[in-house]
């Protein structure tokens, strides 16, 4: 009797489905029934430089001439305005003024959200039922979107903390736990500690999602603002994230006052 | 090319008793299946569990499942320690002798007169996290092949290169961030790799699986090794990359992964931009991954030489590293060797 | 005298049918525009405004807002030869600055087809209607250039820094020479190509709103669509840098593009800046049918005369110390 269990436990071991090694799906839904947000995704705005309108303008730097110009964009805020406390808004223009000094994405430092998100880097998205994880190219960032409540933020981070779930097709991330230390884009726009963004990403169609963050943070803002934007999906072939370790690059600008100098001679 | 066998996983030297049998014929196979199974159905029913019987779960897309939060913390040292010479493996009683005094030598005061060494010495297990127990397989050494659980020896160009670098130590401690380990630069911890090896805390990785894709989030530092399973091919060679570029894919319930594409500056152990690793990832019982890894550098070592380590189980999360933007040290270290130069010209010129 | 008497009337008919941007604009006899696969009256093709008519009516023409034709055809010959005549100076600075003939520039050899003896249409003096605080910026600028002909590449003409040309505008008005535009039509978009310098106006057809008022553009912002055979085109978010007459960021331009003949696009504009004009001011031009084709003018990568004055401006400098 058991050997006969034992052989019929055997062969149903044996004959395994073969796993699924060259599948990257691409189908509308995924195994439990969720969309399906796998992929590499790029945001095609010029929000990363100012989230509002803005003409095209100058850099701060003469020596990269047009390339380290800004862009014009026509803004990506809903009521084209942020609506900042007066006295932010005097910190806000302080920022832009000293930005090669103040901007921490000058110095390779994680971008916080929901700047990630439109950085002009690509991101992929692993989904699965527990977690979601957003791999970001600039500077390795990551965020792992929580689809189990894990409670409140053990502790302030760049990236925040982030819990997601699921309205219709709509996910749903509601990102708590920040510190101060991160910028919203180029231009020198801010938040404190008690920033709090509500994530919504729905698919429309295949290879676009419809991307709209809700920004809250009553020590700057006087009242919630939205952002809304559409994240496109590369689509080239055998596409990959690269490796963007910048902080390599920042080393001269943030270390080299301490260089060892030549000996006179 | 290798079937799929039952207990998965690839044996390409002699296995002992308490590993994985090595894959004979398909009848050898099936008899120790058969044998396997009339095992664990006994065991199981005195409440013992046999590891060998044991089947891991399949992802929705039918990926055998790695997923969760897993450490690799452990006191095994890579290389096997003189005083064990020969000895591959620990009995359960000596490996909890060597747990113990290991432990309790991480916690020793050590004090010394010289001010520089008292500070040195004095970080204790408070400010480490090594992990307290051997690897599960009991083995004296992370290094499995070859058999002395020692390196192998270097070649000619490999020692050029080794005492190269060493000196460039010596004379430049701290001329600038480049002579500076990639940690404390903030660059790549020793965690990521890959080879993923244990470090001095913060062992953590989480693995997440989407059909086609296996990405391993490494804690230090926020690295996502994202590994794409279809037959795509490596980037272009003139495209070097910290963490290399990988390429995997399953054989039996192993994930296998290829990656090539180093710069040459990992300095992973001294080998160079032609390094090829192949990492293999099996789960063993809920608990515990097995990982094992092979590293070819012909310019380096004289021989291909492989290690194992055993990730275990964590309860806990994976927790922000923002190294740089916190690296204190870094500005610490300079502006101190700086004004020891200066307080060494300064003397000089009394 | 009767002739002239006739010609006046219909040439003031004309005028008084262009007056403020209400009015309707002049009816074509019999000309009936194609159209484009999806609808629009067809104004495609490679357009040329060149004209010697001024813009506004030179002061010895004052009152006479149309030519006969004989006039006409004197005044053609005159600009000819004037335009080309030996310019000998007394040192060699104005004997260069004179050098330059009709080798040199294209602004075309005729006057308008209207015969009128400015562009202006609107005031009937055929002169822009500057207010006291326009005229006193424009002066204000004016002596400042004076002061200041090449302290920085800020001090020079747009078009010597590459930036904006005349013909480009918009409102688009002839320049000294490749006066050229080629049209294209597309669903929902009317776009120009204006040779000098590769700017592109695309103009979008459906009623989209403006761009934020925070965003202000060097060519502004243009919403267009059609009424009739017209297509209107209303342009607001202006700099204030590109010194159209002296004009605001809160310039707004009203153009009417018909095609009036098969080789004829009526070119109207109106002007409105209170701030610098006291009254909306109105123009015409005629757009020529032109063979062709676009070239691309490469200003700035060929942008030898600023370092050339500047460089000028700082020797003079040196040498006078």
């Amino acid at each position: 009797m058991i050997a006969a269990a034992s052989v019929a436990a055997m062969l149903s071991v044996t004959t395994l489905p073969a796993v699924a090694q060259a599948t990257i799906s691409r189908g509308p839904r995924t195994a439990d029934g969720k969309p399906n947000l796998n992929g590499i995704w790029q945001v095609l705005t010029e929000a990363n430089w100012d989230l509002q309108g803005h003409a095209a303008a100058a850099g701060p730097m003469v020596p990269l001439g047009a390339i380290g110009a800004m862009p014009p964009g026509q803004g990506v805020v809903e009521g084209e305005e942020i609506p900042y406390k007066s006295e932010a808004l005097v910190t806000k223009k302080a920022n832009f003024a000293d930005r090669l000094k103040l901007d921490p994405e000058v110095k390779c430092y994680l971008p916080g959200v929901p700047r990630a998100t439109y950085m002009p880097f690509p991101f992929q998205i692993v989904q699965t039922p527990k977690f979601i994880l957003i791999s970001y190219e600039y500077a390795n960032a990551a965020r792992t979107i929580y689809m189990e409540d894990p409670g409140p933020a053990p502790v302030d981070s760049w990236m925040g903390q982030s819990v997601g779930h699921w309205e219709g097709d709509t996910l749903v991330v509601d990102a708590t736990g920040f510190n101060d230390q991160s910028w919203f884009d180029r231009a020198g726009d801010f938040h404190s500690d008690a920033l709090h963004v509500v994530e919504r990403y729905t698919l429309h169609g295949p290879d676009m999602l419809m991307y709209e963050a809700t920004i809250e943070d009553k020590n700057v803002f006087t009242r919630p603002w939205k952002i809304s934007m559409p994240i496109y999906r590369r689509q080239e072939k055998n596409v990959q994230l690269m490796e963007f370790k910048c902080v390599e690059f920042v080393e001269e600008l943030m270390y080299g006052q301490y260089r060892k100098k030549p000996a006179k001679q | 090319m290798r079937s799929p066998g039952f207990w998965g996983g690839r044996a390409p030297r002699k296995l002992q008793p308490s590993e994985q049998p090595t894959e004979g014929s398909d009848s050898m196979k099936l008899l120790c299946a058969l044998v396997g199974i009339l095992v664990a159905s006994m065991c199981a029913g005195q409440g013992l569990v046999a590891k060998k019987a044991w089947t891991p779960p399949r992802t929705a897309d039918g990926q055998p499942d790695l997923q969760g939060v897993w450490t690799n913390a452990t006191i095994t040292p890579l290389e096997r320690p003189a005083d064990l010479a020969g000895k591959a493996f620990f009995t359960p009683g000596e490996a909890a002798a060597y747990e113990k005094r290991v432990v309790e030598n991480a916690n020793v005061d050590r004090r010394r007169s010289d001010i520089s060494a008292d500070v040195g010495l004095a970080y204790n297990e408070a400010w480490w996290d090594r992990g307290t127990h051997v690897v599960k397989t009991l083995r004296t050494s992370l290094i499995v092949d070859p058999a002395d659980g020692k390196l192998p020896a270097l070649t000619a160009d490999g020692e050029r290169r080794a005492a190269g670098l060493a000196e460039q130590r010596r004379l430049h401690p701290a001329d600038g961030p480049e002579n500076r380990s990639l940690a404390e630069r903030c660059i790549l911890w020793g965690t990521a790799g890959p080879p993923m090896m244990p470090g001095p805390y913060n062992d953590n990785y989480q693995i997440f699986q989407a059909p086609g894709y296996v990405a391993i989030v490494v804690e230090m530092i926020h690295d996502v090794r994202i590994i794409p399973l279809d037959a795509r091919p490596h980037l272009p060679s003139n495209v070097r990359q910290w963490l290399g570029d990988s390429r995997g894919h399953w054989e039996g319930n192993t994930l296998v992964v290829e990656t090539t594409n180093f710069t040459g500056k990992t300095r992973f152990r001294g080998a160079s931009e032609n390094m090829r690793l192949t990492e293999r990832f099996t789960r063993t019982d809920p608990d515990t991954i097995l990982y094992e890894y092979t590293v070819k550098d012909p310019a380096t070592w004289t021989k291909p030489w492989t290690a194992q380590v055993t990730m275990a189980k964590s309860n806990s999360r994976v927790y922000e590293y923002a190294c740089h933007e916190g690296n204190y040290a870094m500005t610490g270290i300079l502006t101190g060797a700086r004004a020891g130069e200066n307080n060494s010209a300064k003397a000089a010129t009394k | 005298m009767a002739k002239r008497l006739w010609m006046a009337t219909v040439a003031g008919a004309a005028c008084l049918s262009v007056l403020g941007w209400a009015a309707p604009p002049p009816k074509p006899a019999g000309y009936v525009p194609p159209r484009t696969a999806d609808g629009q009256p067809d104004i495609q093709g490679v357009w040329n405004n060149a004209t010697i008519t001024p813009l506004e009516r030179p002061a010895d023409l004052a009152g006479k807002a149309v030519f006969t034709p004989a006039e006409a055809a004197a005044y053609e010959k005159q600009a000819a030869e004037s335009n080309n005549r030996d310019r000998r100076g007394k040192d060699g600075a104005t004997d260069v600055a004179g050098a330059y003939n009709q080798a040199w520039f294209d602004r075309g050899t005729k006057v308008v087809p209207t015969l009128r003896t400015s562009l202006i249409v609107d005031p009937p003096d055929g002169k822009i209607p500057y207010s006291a605080g326009g005229q006193k910026r424009l002066d204000a600028a004016a002596e400042y250039a004076r002061l200041h002909p090449a302290d920085g590449p800020e001090d020079l003409a747009l078009a010597d820094r590459c930036i904006l040309w005349y013909t480009a505008g918009p409102p688009m008005l002839p320049g000294p020479y490749n006066s050229n535009y080629q049209i294209l039509q597309a669903p929902g978009y009317v776009a120009i190509l204006v040779e000098m310098i590769h700017d592109v106006r695309i103009i979008p057809l459906d009623r989209r709103p403006h761009l934020p008022g925070s965003v202000r553009q060097w060519l502004g912002d243009s919403r267009g669509h059609w009424e009739g055979n017209t297509l209107v085109v209303e342009t607001t978010n202006f700099t204030g840098k590109s010194r159209f007459h002296g004009a605001t960021e809160n310039m707004r331009l009203i153009e009417r593009f018909t095609r009036t003949d098969a080789n004829t696009l009526t070119y109207d504009f109106t002007v409105e800046d209170p701030a610098t004009f006291s009254k909306p001011w109105s123009a015409s031009i005629p757009m020529t049918k032109s063979s062709g084709p676009i070239y691309e003018y490469a200003c700035h990568e060929g942008n030898y005369a600023v370092p050339g004055i500047l460089g000028g401006a700082r020797a003079q400098e040196a040498a006078t110390k």
